[in-house]
């Protein structure tokens, strides 16, 4: 890559604390299954004479958030609120931190590009609250309106900002992913919940003004995000225009990103210190605090412990869920099952998952734990797993009645015919009969002809051959034939 | 010294209307209490230390929200248990 | 619980109240069946709260303000909501949407305010006591006006919860009442920590008042008979200061050489908070419709328009402008340390004397409309605000007569020595009662 195409990314993520009440109020976070305004009080509805008063454990989760991150605390931090107008703003202004926030520095290390370690430094990590949800409603005929639900304002968020560290849409997404792994580590957010993250990226081409895009609201969104940018800025670049300094929105929909274009009026939101709140001096807490294993630790782990390749660790350890899937797997006889949990899991498990789109918590880990203990002893062939699996995955999508991977090999009749070797030398004696070219070509000494042949007979025992026995039985009866 | 167009941008941040009959009184009045602000030049030093009072928090422990009725009762239009706001887009 | 009812129909000549409960549920303690009269910017639930604002028009809080909630347990009967300049911003309560309240002293002139409604219900003998908010003065002046007796409490001795916000870092709900011994009563009920108010301190009142100053020292400030002081209200003073001495105090005369700043960090601060503390309403939640049509900023900017005063859109203009790109260093920055400033001289001054005393307003009530120009009216403020940007409290109780109409006299005290004040003015109200 020259250096004047070099890619500059920045991110702020927005992340909510997984907390019981809000940020400033007592009122329950648990609302996504609830009407529009059922989780609101004068607090968070803005109501006059309301005053905030602050959840510590969303500080304790914050802090969390900044030892795991290697941020320092700062010995003072405070509230100020940042004013402007928008009617998901109950109060007209937010309450963040501004000059004083919680932490600064820090960094986070990911996989770079290239497949070594990547140091992306962070600027700070402050605490600030939501504001409400809007839904955009009427048409431009008759007449447009939002409507408001503040369920959401007050609910605690961190806003994590790094420093230009990133340089390319891929590195984003992997610092994403491994930001929210340890998020998820450390027991202080779900990123499950539904707008539970969001980010803003700032983006550049290096010696160009950058780009502030905001409303992205997934982990494959950044990329899309960012991909898309790159190619706009550079082809902008390329045809000798000047890249604007601005904000666009990403469009989820479509993939691409859309100029703002507001000029309603430029941001001056007027900060000053919240003057009902008191100044935070927590910095001796910091000390106190014990942290989980975080997903490096428990990496390295999973390669000495379990003997996993350093991609398979990689990969098991990016989720809290899937690693936590992991052990219970090979709970029972982890010298035993692990190398071949690991591949199971990482290579074929997340793939299925995938293609269906479906969450892993749907998984019957007892269930899974059993196909792998069948695969173990031999009794069906990769294949027959793999259709096992998809037996399994398929039954729990479509919330059919499920059935143990036992019952489904004997209903599929898929276990492999070891003890009874007839079925086998039936095939193979069919397969020398029907291919006298193949039998030519492997007494001439071609190499690809025992391959062909083997996979005749596999063809004709429906996979359920073992690999190893039939090529010894295959074999044998070549020589016989010879002789 | 403020003139009438800083005072309409300051009116346009504030989301606060104002004629130009009021426009033009504003500017002579702000101008008059900005000039008595000036004394804060001589203030010496930029820095404030704080004050007693800090870590003050409440457990994170759930309480009751408003029944939404009570939300709804004083917001001038509703729907569906939304309330209605001007339009944004 | 035992529920009784208070009939209440005042003959309301001063306009004192824009609510009147006429059946006012009342139940049993200290003050069991006393009507109380609370002013309209502190929330009361189930009763209209407007801050005397067209802007909050028909606003009903669904929520009592912790002292309302105190009161209550103490069994008060609240009786009605009182009339302030708009969500009290001003020193007469001409600023009021709802017209202004008259000086039951003089009906040609004004309170004072911005409590002035309060002043006048307790003044008109319509209660016996009423709660205030004082932000610069807002109780003391109306007391001193009206020739009553009016406390600002000590910064976060009394929640503020419920009280819809001027200017957070400065005020506080405090007791009106005729007597020194009232308004003391009243301070017992609402005092102390609450858990919705950050800033409020673990510090109850539990003070019943003792007549004695006998080897306090007062401190005289210069600059409180200064330039600025009308003659004759610093002469009734001065008297009432001698009547101080008569009774066992010694004075000093002292100097706060940052009262200079005094007005202009009272003023930035209070304008710089309101600014971001009225930006609420919008006519989204509460208050008069916006119309929904419309874009945000443009129906906000009619809503806010018709909704406030002139003096309420001026106060949020500059306090905008002192917050905006570019002037926040020069101003809200500033005012801050002048405000340290004003503090570290009263604690100087507190290290020598138990108290400060002085007039509390530079001149006897002003006649109706006789304030037009806003920086006048500012400047009248100027022996009150000190004890806000300090946070220390301080009473004014009546000490004589000039041109027929009352004058307060001022004592200022160390922060949380509410219970000094209280006595030093107890001393001097049963000395010339």
């Amino acid at each position: 890559m020259m250096a004047e195409d070099q890619v500059i990314v920045g991110l702020e993520v927005h992340c909510q604390l997984d907390t019981k009440s809000k940020l400033f109020c007592g009122c329950s976070t648990d609302y996504r299954s609830d009407g529009p305004n059922t989780h609101v009080c004068p607090v968070c509805l803005g109501l006059p004479g309301a005053m905030p008063v602050l959840n510590k454990r969303s500080i304790e989760y914050a802090m969390k958030v900044a030892k795991a991150l290697n941020c320092t605390v700062l010995q003072e931090s405070e509230f100020s609120r940042k004013n402007y107008f928008y009617p998901d703003l109950d109060k007209a202004y937010q309450i963040t931190q501004y000059d004083k926030p919680l932490a600064e520095g820090g960094y986070l290390e990911i996989e770079s590009d290239e497949g070594g370690e990547r140091r992306i430094r962070l600027t700070r990590i402050h605490v600030e609250e939501d504001p409400g949800r809007l839904v955009h409603m009427g048409n431009a005929e008759r007449g447009k309106y939002s409507l408001v639900d503040y369920n959401r304002a007050g609910i605690p968020l961190i806003e994590i900002v790094s420093e230009p560290d990133m340089r390319s849409p891929k590195e984003a997404r992997k610092f994403l992913n491994k930001l929210r792994a340890t998020l998820e580590y450390l027991n202080v957010f779900d990123s499950d919940k539904e707008g539970s993250l969001r980010v803003d990226a700032n983006i550049s081409i290096k010696g160009n003004e950058r780009v502030e895009v905001k409303n992205i609201t997934s982990y494959k969104g950044v990329e899309k995000a960012l991909t898309y940018e790159v190619t706009r800025q550079k082809n902008q670049i390329r045809r000798g225009q000047r890249i604007e300094r601005e904000t666009r929105h990403f469009i989820e929909s479509t993939g691409i990103t859309q100029s703002s274009r507001s000029k309603e009026q430029e941001h001056d939101y007027r900060y000053f210190p919240e003057p009902d709140l008191r100044p935070l001096q927590v910095q001796s807490w910091v000390e106190g605090i014990v942290l989980p294993e975080l997903p490096d630790a428990r990496r390295e782990r999973f390669v000495l412990q379990y003997g996993c390749s350093l991609n398979h660790a990689r990969t098991l350890t990016g989720e809290l869920k899937l690693a936590n899937f992991f052990e219970g797997v090979v709970a029972a006889d982890p010298k035993g099952l692990s190398t071949l949990a690991a591949t199971w899991i990482a290579d074929t498990l997340i793939g299925e998952l995938n293609f269906r789109s479906m969450n892993l918590d749907r998984v019957d880990a007892a269930g899974f734990t059993e196909l792998i203990g069948i695969l173990k002893q031999g009794i069906i062939t990769d294949k027959s797993g793999i259709e096992v699996l998809r037996v399994m995955l398929d039954q729990r999508l479509k919330n059919e009645p499920t059935e143990t991977p036992t019952v489904i090999v004997s209903l599929l009749n898929l276990a492999k015919n070891s003890g009874d070797t007839g079925a086998i030398t039936a095939a193979i004696t069919e397969a020398i009969n029907e291919n006298p070219k193949a039998l030519e070509d492997y007494y001439a000494g071609k190499g690809g002809a025992l391959n062909f042949l083997v996979g005749q007979v596999m063809k004709k025992t429906r996979g359920k051959a073992d690999p190893g026995e039939l090529n010894r039985m295959l074999i044998e009866a070549l020589k016989k034939k010879e002789a | 010294m403020v003139t009438e167009k800083d005072v309409e941008h300051i009116a346009e941040l504030a989301d606060i209307g104002i004629n130009s009959g009021e426009l033009v009184t504003f500017t002579h009045q702000f101008n008059a209490i900005l000039d008595y602000f000036d004394v804060l030049d001589q203030v010496k030093g930029d820095t404030t230390v704080t004050r007693d009072l800090t870590n003050i928090m409440r457990e994170d422990i759930v309480e009751p929200s408003l029944p939404r009725d009570e939300v709804l009762k004083n917001a001038p239009a509703q729907e569906d248990g939304f309330i209605k706001a001007p339009r944004v887009m | 619980m035992e529920v009784n009812e208070l009939s209440f129909e005042p003959n309301d000549r001063y306009n004192a109240f824009l609510t009147v409960c006429k059946k006012a549920p009342y139940g049993k303690g200290k003050l069991s069946g006393m009507a109380i009269a609370v002013k309209d910017n502190i929330s009361t639930k189930g009763i209209e709260t407007t801050c005397a604002s067209k802007i909050l028009k028909g606003y009903v809080p669904p929520y009592d303000a912790h002292v309302v909630e105190l009161l209550r347990h103490a069994g008060a009967a609240i009786v009605g909501k009182t009339n302030m300049d708009e969500f009290g911003m001003g020193t007469t309560t001409e600023n009021s949407a709802f017209g202004p309240t008259l000086n039951p002293c003089d009906t040609g002139r004004v309170p004072g305010g911005s409590s002035g409604g309060s002043a006048a219900a307790v003044a008109g003998n319509m209660v016996k006591m009423a709660l205030g908010t004082d932000t610069g003065g807002s109780i003391r002046c109306p007391a001193a006006f009206c020739g009553i007796v009016g406390l600002k409490p000590t910064y976060g001795r009394v929640s503020r919860y419920g009280l819809i916000a001027y200017a957070n870092s400065l005020e506080q709900i405090g007791p009106m009442g005729r007597t020194v011994n009232d308004v003391s009563t009243l301070m017992q009920v609402i005092a102390g920590k609450d858990r919705h108010d950050s800033t409020t301190y673990d510090r109850p009142y539990s003070h019943t008042p003792v007549a004695d100053v006998k080897g306090l020292k007062i401190g005289i400030p210069e600059e409180y008979f200064g330039e600025g002081v009308d003659p004759k209200v610093a002469g009734v003073v001065k008297t009432a200061i001698i009547r101080l001495k008569e009774l066992g105090a010694t004075t000093v005369s002292c100097s706060i050489p940052s009262m200079k700043f005094a007005l202009a960090a009272y003023y930035v601060t209070c304008t710089c908070e309101a600014s971001s503390n009225l930006a609420r309403f919008d006519g989204v939640r509460y208050g008069p419709a916006a119309d929904t049509k419309k874009s945000w900023h443009e129906a906000y900017r009619e809503v806010r328009k018709a909704g406030f005063g002139p003096e309420v859109r001026r106060r949020i203009m500059l306090g905008t402008f002192a917050l905006s790109s570019g002037y926040y260093g020069k101003y809200y920055t500033k005012a801050q340390v002048a405000r340290e400033n004003v503090k570290a001289d009263f604690a100087r001054i507190f290290s020598e004397v138990d108290l400060i005393a002085g007039p509390t307003m530079p001149t006897i009530a002003f006649k109706l409309k006789e304030k037009s120009d806003p920086l006048s009216m500012y400047l009248s403020d100027i022996l009150t605000v000190p004890a806000n940007l300090a946070g220390i409290p301080a009473i004014s109780v009546p000490c004589g007569k000039v041109n027929g109409m009352p004058v307060g006299l001022q004592i200022m005290g160390r922060p949380f020595e509410d219970e000094r004040v209280i006595d030093a003015a107890y001393a001097y109200e049963q000395a010339v009662k």
